[in-house]
């Protein structure tokens, strides 16, 4: 069992961002506690953040398990993740924008030419295509996990449209509606500005052919969409329409959307569909989700999609392994965030490497995301560890592996009390002409004792996080 | 407004005010199927709400020819294969409320969703335990509650006008087609009208309405064909008549107009309806024949919801 590093407790003491909360959670009475927790699951009922995941059934009303016990992280401590973060975010579009116009990063030998071009993620329709400011992802979500004092590491990049934004929002909400003395005696930095930093970062990348106030929309797959509830939210935040590509159209040189008052033209779409369903005269011709003739729009600067198609190549996990080399490549700087050692089952020698030690590594789908086809190889039974041997040996390609990182936790409540529980880290690093960070982000957290899965469809939850503002 | 919200918002108020008035006309076929049966001729009331809700043919399909009491209540009120009865407008006020969740404010919001977590309850009781009034009971009350949670709390945009043209319009749909059971029970001989069975009749009609009271108040004594004609149809002061349904329509239709700085198409022909109906004369009515009369109003009705669409709902207008 090795030793995790608990962000609360140390050496017998109470770590500094903590200091405000263990009086809070040692006073509690257990009744008081359970009134709580009852309460916010009413608020969040009552506001209707509910989450539908994929492939399990049950209901698509269910509510993702809300843990009251925060998550804190000191001013210096968060600077420090902040610059690395922006960092990372800034190397990645560099990436975006190298790899679809002349490529230097391969040219010079340090990404290997299949993994970009042949990666499925790649999009041959944007190539020698500029977006506005250079920018193609601009909302990256980078997941991290803490190992100790102060190590960080990135787990994975999310350049597409990273979602759960709205938890962390609505976390917040609940929790200063629920214990505002907390929030009197710890000095707590706000994330509220959220929505309007989105706006603003829309706003900085409106096409050239724009004119005057920027009209943004957030384009949604439709209600069915299991997170509908996110959509709808940062549009009513925002104060912009959430459309459904049956609302846009496109005439002459620009997309425009049906209103009661007749056409209005769109500047920026902040889409939460895949590229495959934007536009199905150039990606699917079978998608009804999207609008036909959006891409010679985007093309010819007519209207900015958010995040750029194509973008998702910088994400994949098989491009992961190579994001600290752009970052010395495009910036020419040390990468601040680690990444997690990872070997690659495509290259011989590292597949060998990880059949031998199946046990110990975690296996990860490279296309694979929400915590679905990945083997823990500690947690794993031997059937399954078995099982997994054969995937890989079909097709290596398809994975990868990482050492079994010991994630640190974080005091959680549980039936018996309060009890450590293993937790990660997903912020939201905002790109547009400026690059911002709002100070915290989303913490799952993983529910199930000495359990290292977080994902919402496995049990996982989530809690307020907090930065507490510097002096 | 983006087209689609508007129009999620207008269909929304339409099914709210469907639901009522099935349970109304429910209300009517059950009343007068306790009159005894003296006078005759086409007297199968139940028959005759199939023919007024126009699902007559998708009845038939289901339960075969004969309209029965229990099967017309069944499928008016909890049959979800019949999209216009109580239960099925229900589900679509809820399905088109839930897309445009924040164009709506918490208390509506919360007042359909409770309509619908009720009605899933009710048909799960054993059904003979439900009587017809408590079904229309159970209609009124929460159709009630909803529009209700509207005009006390919504912001008064153009959302708000969408709702209530949509409101209107229905209702307008809706008195035309109760009025009209009433042809379909009566002989269609004209010595009848004023008769004594026909007046008793005619009363249903002010019940289900819950109307009564007000009838009594604007024209004192005797129930008359005439008179209940006037109240239904060209009295403004009666909430439910089909120029006070038209009043509201035109009403927020001019908002529109103002909001908008554009008057359209729907804007003419609601004037237009409005206008008819108040040069109007009940005598007018009778000698073109009620049912004609009806079915000429549910046409203008019909086209004005037409060029809703075309003016505002299809994004199309320019």
């Amino acid at each position: 069992m090795p030793d995790y590093f608990n962000e609360m407790y140390e050496g017998g003491g109470v770590r500094t961002p903590y200091a405000g909360l263990e009086g809070w959670a040692r006073d509690m009475p257990a009744d008081l506690r359970g009134m709580k927790q009852s309460e916010a699951e009413t608020l969040f009922r009552r506001i209707g953040i509910t989450f539908a995941v994929y492939g399990e059934g049950g209901s698509p009303d269910r509510l993702i398990p809300f843990d009251m016990f925060p998550r804190v992280f000191a001013a210096d401590e968060w600077d420090r993740l902040e610059r690395g973060i922006k960092q990372r975010a800034r190397a990645l579009n560099a990436f975006l924008a190298d790899v679809y116009n002349r490529g230097e990063i391969v040219r010079a030998g340090r990404i290997p030419a299949h993994l970009v071009y042949q990666n499925d993620a790649y999009e041959i329709a944007v190539t020698g295509f500029t977006p506005p400011q250079g920018i193609y992802s601009h909302i990256v979500g980078i997941d991290l996990v803490r190992t100790g004092p102060d190590e960080f590491f990135v787990l994975e990049d999310n350049c597409r449209t990273p979602s759960g934004v709205s938890y962390m929002l609505e976390n917040r909400e609940i929790m200063m509606r629920m214990f505002p003395s907390l929030f009197r005696e710890n000095r707590i930095a706000p994330v509220e500005t959220y929505p309007m930093q989105l706006k603003r970062t829309f706003d900085s990348v409106a096409p050239k052919k724009c004119e005057g106030e920027p009209t943004v929309v957030i384009l949604t797959p439709g209600h069915f969409n299991s997170a509908y509830y996110e959509h709808s939210f940062l549009a009513d935040m925002m104060g912009v329409e959430l459309v459904e590509g049956s609302d846009l159209f496109v005439e002459g040189d620009f997309c425009w959307m049906r209103t009661t008052e007749g056409p209005k033209r769109v500047d920026v779409i902040y889409r939460r569909l895949d590229d495959a369903f934007l536009d199905p005269l150039c990606f699917r011709p079978d998608s009804m989700l999207g609008v036909p003739g959006l891409m010679n729009v985007y093309r010819s600067g007519g209207v900015t999609i958010c995040s750029a198609p194509g973008a998702g190549v910088a994400d994949d996990k098989a491009i992961y392994t190579y994001v600290p080399d752009m970052v010395r490549f495009y910036l020419g700087e040390e990468p601040i965030l680690k990444n997690v050692p990872t070997w690659q089952c495509a290259k011989r020698d590292e597949c060998k490497y990880v059949l031998e030690n199946l046990a110990d590594l975690v296996v990860k789908e490279v296309h694979g995301s929400g915590g679905y086809g990945m083997l823990v190889g500690p947690k794993a039974t031997k059937d399954e560890v078995e099982l997994f041997r054969l995937k890989i040996e079909e097709n290596p390609h398809n994975y990868i592996a990482q050492p079994t990182l010991a994630l640190s936790t974080c005091p959680t409540f549980v039936e018996e009390g309060v009890a450590p529980r293993h937790v990660d880290l997903r912020p939201y690093c905002l790109v547009g002409k400026d690059i911002s960070l709002v100070p915290g982000g989303l913490t799952r957290v993983a529910l199930t004792e000495g359990s290292l899965v977080v994902n919402s469809s496995q049990g996982g939850g989530v809690k307020d996080t907090w930065v507490l503002a510097g002096r | 407004m983006l087209s689609r919200t508007a129009q999620n918002l207008y269909w929304m108020a339409r099914y709210i005010e469907r639901a009522e008035t099935n349970s109304r006309l429910l209300e009517v076929a059950a009343r007068n199927a306790l009159l005894p049966d003296t006078g005759g001729g086409n007297r199968n009331e139940w028959e005759s709400v199939l023919h007024a809700s126009g699902s007559a043919t998708a009845y038939a399909e289901k339960y075969g020819e004969e309209a029965v009491q229990r099967n017309v209540e069944t499928h008016m009120f909890f049959d979800r294969d019949n999209s216009s009865s109580v239960a099925s407008c229900i589900h679509s006020a809820r399905e088109n409320a839930r897309i445009v969740r924040t164009a709506l404010t918490t208390q509506v919001w919360e007042a359909i969703n409770s309509a619908q977590a009720e009605m899933t309850e009710l048909t799960r009781q054993e059904r003979s335990s439900i009587s017809t009034s408590e079904m229309k009971d159970f209609a009124l009350r929460h159709m009630a509650h909803i529009r209700g949670a509207i005009l006390a709390t919504q912001l008064r945009n153009d959302g708000y006008d969408f709702m209530n043209i949509g409101h209107y319009l229905e209702r307008a749909d809706c008195t035309a087609r109760i009025l009209d059971v009433k042809y379909y029970v009566l002989l269609p001989h004209v010595s009848m009208v004023g008769s004594g069975l026909d007046n008793y009749q005619w009363r249903t009609v002010l019940h289900a309405m819950n109307a009564q009271r007000a009838f009594a108040w604007v024209y004192g004594g005797e129930v008359t064909a005439s008179k209940i004609v006037d109240f239904l149809v060209l009295n403004p002061k009666s909430p439910r008549s089909l120029i006070c349904s038209a009043e509201g329509v035109v009403l927020h239709l001019e908002r529109l107009a103002q909001t908008y700085g554009r008057p359209t198409g729907a804007t003419a022909r609601g004037r237009a309806l409005l206008e008819g109906l108040r040069q109007l004369t009940v005598e007018e009515i009778f000698d073109e024949g009620l049912h004609d009369f009806l079915q000429r109003a549910l046409g203008e009705v019909l086209s004005l919801g037409q060029e809703m669409t075309t003016s505002y709902l299809n994004g199309e207008a320019r």
